[in-house]
């Protein structure tokens, strides 16, 4: 019964991976992650760091909001950043998940390959 | 031990997992090329994979199903980018409904697959990519879905299990 859990979950998890890397697949976010998981920042202590627009900071902050990977909320006028570590955590999961379905698929062909029937094609 | 390094890289998105066989090159190369053996380890024991079509050239397609112990229907393609035989070859991976068109909301990877010789074996290095932005972007403009959110937690149940 196990693989097929397995199976179902890596469909389910990839699924959630994508939207996890698609917010980590830029340079700035992953800054703006590592910056809020050590502390909360707002938005415009952010937008003084990196060399862009408070706009474009905020669209970044958006984008990892969506992904699960920072929360925001409002303290009087400023929006308050911070990380989510369980989301970090999924991340590391999903990767683990890819891994465990690639190993799996190697001990498969090297069960294939030993077998006599297919082993010596000559 | 077959598996002999696995890089998982969270920055650019991918996993590569190398592993060693004592089968020379051009018989590993047949577990890819063949239709009858990429069924016996594609999928799990438990999901069953059916090759359905096998055109494995530049721009061709690979289409399959597996089969769950309930008898569903998983459907997937991949399309091919490039083929250097023996030992080379790069496609993407994703899933597809019954009629075989592509659902690209589901995550597509790219796949890339080097054998190379060692003594009298081989080995492979296979690198899985969590593909295009475009489909990533698809993903983050849907949000975050209940349905997904839920999904996720029965997920952290079955690990846990």
């Amino acid at each position: 019964m196990g693989e097929g859990i397995t199976y179902n979950s890596m469909v389910v998890d990839s699924g959630h991976a994508d939207l996890l890397f698609g917010a980590l697949a830029d340079g700035t976010r992953r800054e703006i992650l590592a910056l809020t998981l050590t502390g909360e920042h707002s938005v415009s202590q952010l937008a003084r760091m990196f060399p862009m627009s408070f706009a474009a900071v905020q669209k970044h902050v958006a984008v990892l909001e969506r992904a699960g990977l920072v929360v925001k909320r409002k303290q009087g006028r400023e929006q308050r950043v911070r990380g989510n570590p369980a989301a970090v955590h999924e991340i590391r999961e999903a990767l683990d998940q890819l891994e465990i379905r690639w190993r799996q698929r190697v001990d498969r062909i090297d069960e294939l390959l030993a077998d006599p029937d297919r082993g010596d094609p000559a | 031990m077959t598996v002999t390094v696995v890089e998982k890289n969270p920055d650019d998105l991918s996993m590569t997992i190398t592993a060693e066989f004592t089968a020379p090159v051009d018989r590993v190369w047949q577990v890819w090329t063949d239709p009858r053996q990429l069924e016996r380890w594609w999928g799990p024991p438990t999901y069953p994979a059916t090759v359905v079509d096998h055109d494995l050239a530049p721009g061709g397609r690979v289409s399959y199903y597996m089969t769950s112990p309930e008898g569903e229907k998983y459907h997937g393609w991949w399309r091919v980018l490039t083929v250097e035989a023996p030992g080379s070859l790069e496609f993407e991976d994703g899933f597809s409904d019954e009629q075989g068109n592509e659902n690209r909301e589901l995550p597509v990877t790219t796949v890339q697959v080097r054998l190379e010789p060692q003594g009298s074996g081989t080995v492979m290095t296979i690198r899985s990519r969590y593909a295009s932005a475009e489909a990533m972007q698809q993903l983050l403009e849907m949000g975050m879905e209940e349905g997904m959110t839920a999904a996720l937690g029965q997920i952290d149940e079955l690990l846990a299990a």
